[in-house]
């Protein structure tokens, strides 16, 4: 085995730390139990900002809009559930189905223009979706949210109980099982490529790389997993609100995203510990304007940069090697 | 119909007014500026906090709204977005988001979440009708003032952009920032007044559409949308580009309203994806422009 190979097999390969801090995931609806519902909460936004990672920081497309497919998935599996049948597995299918499938329909939006076009395609989309859930009333509900979302036992044992416990063990175990998977994913020679061509889109024409098909791809997996963390914040909390697509959680995530860090799969989970946690912190001080607060971490990480806010002894030592 | 053909005029001249700040910032110096509607919404409530507390005639708030927006610009432009320009354009949008939430969250909590209400003098209330039937013209007022000013504006910084020399000055900086500077203009200057500019454009937009947009602590996050299609869809190297997109967008937008009122925003948003999939670059780009 030759020295590139070596080192991109030492990437994919499992640390020792990562099997501790899953379990640790698994284990803390029974050490807090009565933080559950955070920890499933943590769980649906970190899924979420796993998948925005996978077209921001792998093949560096900004998109604003991803909101629309976790809406997408979250509509259509409250949908299945309330109009077919309740049972939550076959549901998350459904979510997941359909928001790939929104995702590869749009997934011809992103090829084309600079940073600027692509920001306000994907907002755009967003918001048509936005609009159509608020006007389609006899569907959704409109503004008023689609209710009486009644979830089946998980497998058919495990029922959603009011602390909210079996539905953070259910979004831990989605969030673990589709990480597990992109991770597979990001490691592949797929992902290799798509490392290629966000570094440098003309050098990955050159060597023969097809950018446009492979961006599709991952556009739609990406829109996919999205639809899948949609489908588990409806499944648990038994509500679709218009709130689902709003601009504010595509603002979010990205927030999210960065603060964990891009092109790496654990920036995802750990942006949303911290975010989540942020905002319980935030929220339960100044209910009406944490977003202020949110706001200036956002001005400040951005002025700090966001490499140095992690490396707190850099900040005041100019230039050197950050 | 012509009646909707107006007012869809009077809210594109609006529109323009409100994102012609946004299309230098953002075409001219290449910076993602998604906090352009808190400047807007600065100048509408400078009028209207003027206005209800001070009593201040609403024709002396327009170039105090001006001036207000201008200086808050300036001062953000000098103290927190010159680093950022050569920054990537994910980290000048968190930062722009950012500084939207913050605006959001401040004026909510000075003024209040409210929505506010603009007392317009008496001779601006009126309205006139020209022909009959079908093709009977009603023109309100206060739409045809906003569209002699938005013109007088327009004719304005075509002028100062394409015949002095500031304007040239400015077109030098953007093309070639460190030849600008060899041949001795002050970029950063040049770059702070047009930020200036820029911003104060936004305030009056926000104290003129305050009537007509209605105003309250939202009104940047439910206006940036516009802001951005106009200069997304117009392109950035011209003034021209962003009215006729801005024209486009309001008439579109009013008479889709009017005649199809189930649809909503859905046509303006529509419209936008489909010009940006058929020309990325913007309706009307010149060819070798940036």
């Amino acid at each position: 085995m030759n020295a590139p190979q070596q080192s991109l097999l030492n990437d994919s390969r499992f640390r020792p730390w990562e099997p501790v801090l899953w379990l640790l995931a698994f284990a803390a609806p029974l050490l807090v139990p009565s933080h559950a519902s955070i920890i499933n909460e943590i769980a649906i936004v970190a899924l979420f900002a796993v998948s925005l990672d996978l077209i921001l920081g792998y093949t560096g497309i900004v998109s604003l809009g991803h909101a629309a497919f976790f809406g997408m998935g979250g509509y259509a599996a409250a949908l299945f559930a309330k109009l077919v049948m309740p049972d939550p597995l076959v549901g998350l299918a459904v979510g997941i189905v359909t928001a790939t499938l929104l995702g590869a329909a749009c997934s011809f939006t992103i090829m084309r223009g600079s940073d600027l076009t692509r920001l306000m395609v994907t907002l755009g989309v967003g918001l048509i979706l936005l609009e159509l859930a608020n006007k389609l009333d006899w569907l959704t509900g409109g503004a008023d949210g689609l209710q009486g979302v009644v979830m089946g036992p998980l497998l058919g044992t495990f029922e959603f109980d009011l602390a909210g416990r079996t539905a953070a063990w259910y979004s831990l175990t989605v969030l673990l099982a589709l990480f597990v998977l992109l991770r597979r994913v990001v490691h592949s020679p797929f992902g290799a490529t798509l490392k290629a061509i966000r570094d440098n889109r003309l050098r990955a024409m050159a060597i023969g790389i097809p950018v446009n098909r492979k961006l599709a791809v991952v556009y739609t997996l990406a829109a996919g997993v999205a639809g899948a963390a949609g489908a588990l914040m409806t499944q648990t909390t038994g509500f679709a609100s218009l709130d689902l697509f709003e601009f504010h959680r595509s603002a979010d995530v990205m927030l999210i995203l960065v603060i964990g860090g891009t092109g790496w799969l654990y920036g995802g989970v750990a942006g949303a510990i911290v975010f989540k946690l942020m905002q319980d912190a935030l929220s339960s001080i100044t209910p009406q304007y944490w977003t202020f607060w949110i706001g200036l971490f956002l001005v400040v990480l951005v002025l700090v940069g966001r490499e140095r806010l992690i490396r707190p002894w850099t900040w005041f030592s100019r230039g050197g090697k950050s | 119909m012509l009646t909707i053909l107006f007012d869809g005029i009077a809210y594109g001249m609006l529109l323009f007014i409100l994102a012609v700040g946004l299309a230098v910032t953002m075409g001219l110096m290449n910076f993602i500026n998604l906090a352009h509607g808190a400047f807007a919404m600065a100048g509408g409530y400078i009028t209207v906090l003027l206005m209800q507390r001070f009593g201040v005639p609403f024709l002396l708030c327009l170039p105090l709204a001006f001036i207000g927006s201008a200086l808050l610009g300036g001062v953000l432009e000098r103290t927190l977005y010159r680093p950022l320009y050569h920054k990537p354009h994910l980290d000048q949008v968190l930062f722009s988001i950012g500084l939207v939430f913050m605006a959001v969250a401040s004026v909510d909590y000075f003024v209040g979440s409210t929505q506010q209400i603009i007392q317009l003098p008496e001779w601006l209330k009126g309205r006139t009708e020209l022909g009959s039937g079908a093709w009977m013209l009603g023109m309100g007022h206060y739409r045809l003032f906003i569209i002699a000013v938005c013109a007088a504006l327009t004719v304005g910084l075509q002028y100062v952009l394409g015949y002095t020399r500031f304007g040239s000055r400015l077109r030098a900086s953007v093309d070639d920032q460190r030849v600008a500077a060899g041949l001795g203009i002050n970029v950063n200057m040049v770059f702070l007044t047009t930020f200036a500019v820029g911003s104060g454009l936004a305030g009056l937009g926000g104290a003129l559409g305050a009537e007509v947009l209605g105003l309250d602590p939202s009104f940047p996050l439910k206006f940036m949308v516009y802001f951005l299609i106009v200069v997304a869809v117009g392109g950035t190297s011209s003034i021209t580009g962003p009215l006729l997109a801005a024209l486009l967008l309001g008439i579109a937008d009013v008479a889709g309203k009017y005649y199809i009122p189930k649809l909503g925003a859905f046509i303006v948003y529509s419209l936008m994806i489909a010009i940006l999939i058929w020309r990325p670059q913007g309706l009307f780009v010149r060819k070798g422009g940036k």
